[in-house]
């Protein structure tokens, strides 16, 4: 078989190609950070439509929850023909698949805050902003740190899936590799998506660790 | 009504042609291959964890391991290890299946060792208290109390894996995928969305059956913890452990 008679990786390739491989992980990068970016923006406006009015909870989750259930290529092919065969597509499905994990996260911490934190800062004569930003949001960092987390691992992998719609970042690499056969291309695409999921989860946790000390001290 | 730019119209015409109901291209045919790529992956993903998690889960073992088996899932993306296992297995089915296994493993072998991880103490004490053996204690005692998490996460994975499988279309093993395949190569929309409804209706119907077995299979009272919201959360550590006052 031709295939299997290749190398794993022809590095000669990777030496020129080295550019082309700059340019998709930037892209896959910008992708991934854009989607979780404005999938932060969105989760906040609805947490603070859900804390406004409480029966709104229920089937925000809901709606996030269907949208979430969609199978990307079948969402991504499904917006082309309104938004073409562009970053916008691509965005609106990758944002989509974040809100579920965002949303539900975020709402959680703030339903774990005590009531008696709460009512303390209340106390103090703290307004309602400044108990959300102060008190509230500080508590649930951890909780949405850990949606934060799993909606960029997430959202890497999925970014591979729009390459089907003309973007694609290092979901190119895949899919060129496999129309053409080629391995390197395939395993050094496949590779990097995987390490950069991994380097994006680290980043984060070094981030949550920064943002919450008190974390670290309650557990010593 | 317009979906995504399509009439509903178009939309049951193109359901309404009986074209598209005969033949190895026709909804039916496309239908089984989908069940069948998704039943016999959620068949291998099952025998290969539900043993493992279990014996993990009992021994309070590996917990690590499982933990970080559902990240390193989630970080892989199954369109990487499609194309990659091509050139192994050839082309049609058989890719597909190894990544849906490899999708479907990290929720189910997860779930198993939690559920069975976090059994009370104070259940398996008296359980051994009554003289059970090993093998009873799992029959018997762990097994039914951990079953909520083991059957969420069978829900997890066959969503994921119906949902998922519609990429093998585009390796050439079938499936409802090469409808929504088909109308990108040829730019028909009202195809890409007739493809798109149909996936969605099979993944719908399967959490919907899946849902009632959960119903049926689980005791009364271990059905309300089910309801309680917990955070998706990379480590399933006790929330209140994220909070200082808690310490």
């Amino acid at each position: 078989m031709l295939m299997t008679s290749q190398p794993w990786v022809r590095w000669s390739w990777v030496r020129t190609h080295l550019h082309v491989i700059r340019h998709l992980v930037w892209q896959h990068l910008y992708l991934t950070l854009l989607a979780v970016g404005i999938g932060l923006v969105i989760t906040f406006a609805l947490a603070g439509l859900a804390r406004a009015w409480r029966p709104l909870e229920g089937p925000l989750l809901a709606l996030c929850g269907t949208l979430y259930a969609i199978p990307s290529l079948a969402l991504f092919a499904a917006l082309v023909p309104f938004t073409g065969f562009t970053t916008t597509t691509a965005e609106i499905g990758l944002v989509g698949y974040t809100l579920l994990i965002l949303l539900r996260n975020l709402l959680t911490g703030l339903d774990a805050v005590p009531d008696e934190v709460r009512d303390a800062a209340k106390g103090m004569g703290f307004g309602r902003w400044r108990v959300f930003t102060r008190v509230e949001l500080p508590l649930a960092l951890p909780a949405l740190f850990a949606g934060i987390r799993v909606a960029t691992v997430t959202t890497v992998g999925l970014v591979t899936v729009t390459v089907f719609i003309g973007e694609g970042g290092l979901g190119s690499m895949l899919m060129e590799g496999f129309q053409n056969t080629f391995r390197t291309e395939e395993l050094v695409g496949a590779v990097l998506v995987v390490a950069l999921a991994v380097v994006a989860d680290l980043v984060l946790v070094g981030a949550e660790r920064l943002l919450t000390p008190w974390t670290r001290r309650a557990r010593a | 009504m317009i979906l995504a730019g399509v009439t509903l119209s178009a939309i049951a015409h193109w359901f309404g042609d009986a074209q598209h109901w005969r033949g190895g291209d026709g909804i039916p045919h496309r239908l089984v291959q989908h069940v069948t790529i998704c039943g016999a992956s959620l068949l291998v993903a099952v025998a290969v964890s539900l043993p493992v998690g279990v014996v993990l889960g009992h021994l309070r073992k590996g917990g690590v391991i499982a933990q970080n088996l559902a990240n390193m899932g989630r970080a892989i993306p199954s369109l990487a290890i499609l194309i990659i296992a091509v050139p192994f297995l050839g082309i049609g089915a058989r890719p597909a299946e190894l990544a849906l296994v490899a999708l479907a493993v990290p929720p189910l072998l997860t779930n198993t060792y939690v559920g069975m991880a976090t059994v009370d103490d104070d259940v398996r004490d008296a359980a051994r208290g009554m003289g059970m053996t090993a093998t009873q204690m799992i029959w018997r005692a762990e097994l039914p109390l951990a079953l909520p998490y083991i059957l969420s996460g069978l829900r997890t994975a066959t969503f994921n894996v119906i949902a998922t499988a519609t990429l093998a279309a585009e390796i050439a093993s079938g499936g409802l995928g090469q409808f929504i395949s088909t109308g990108l190569e040829v730019n028909d929309s009202v195809e890409i969305v007739c493809g798109a409804i149909l996936v969605v209706a099979l993944a719908l119907t399967a959490e919907l059956a899946l849902a009632s077995l959960q119903r049926a299979v689980v005791a009364a009272p271990l059905r309300q913890h089910r309801n309680t919201r917990r955070p998706i959360n990379q480590l399933e550590e006790p929330d209140d452990a994220n909070f200082p006052d808690a310490a």
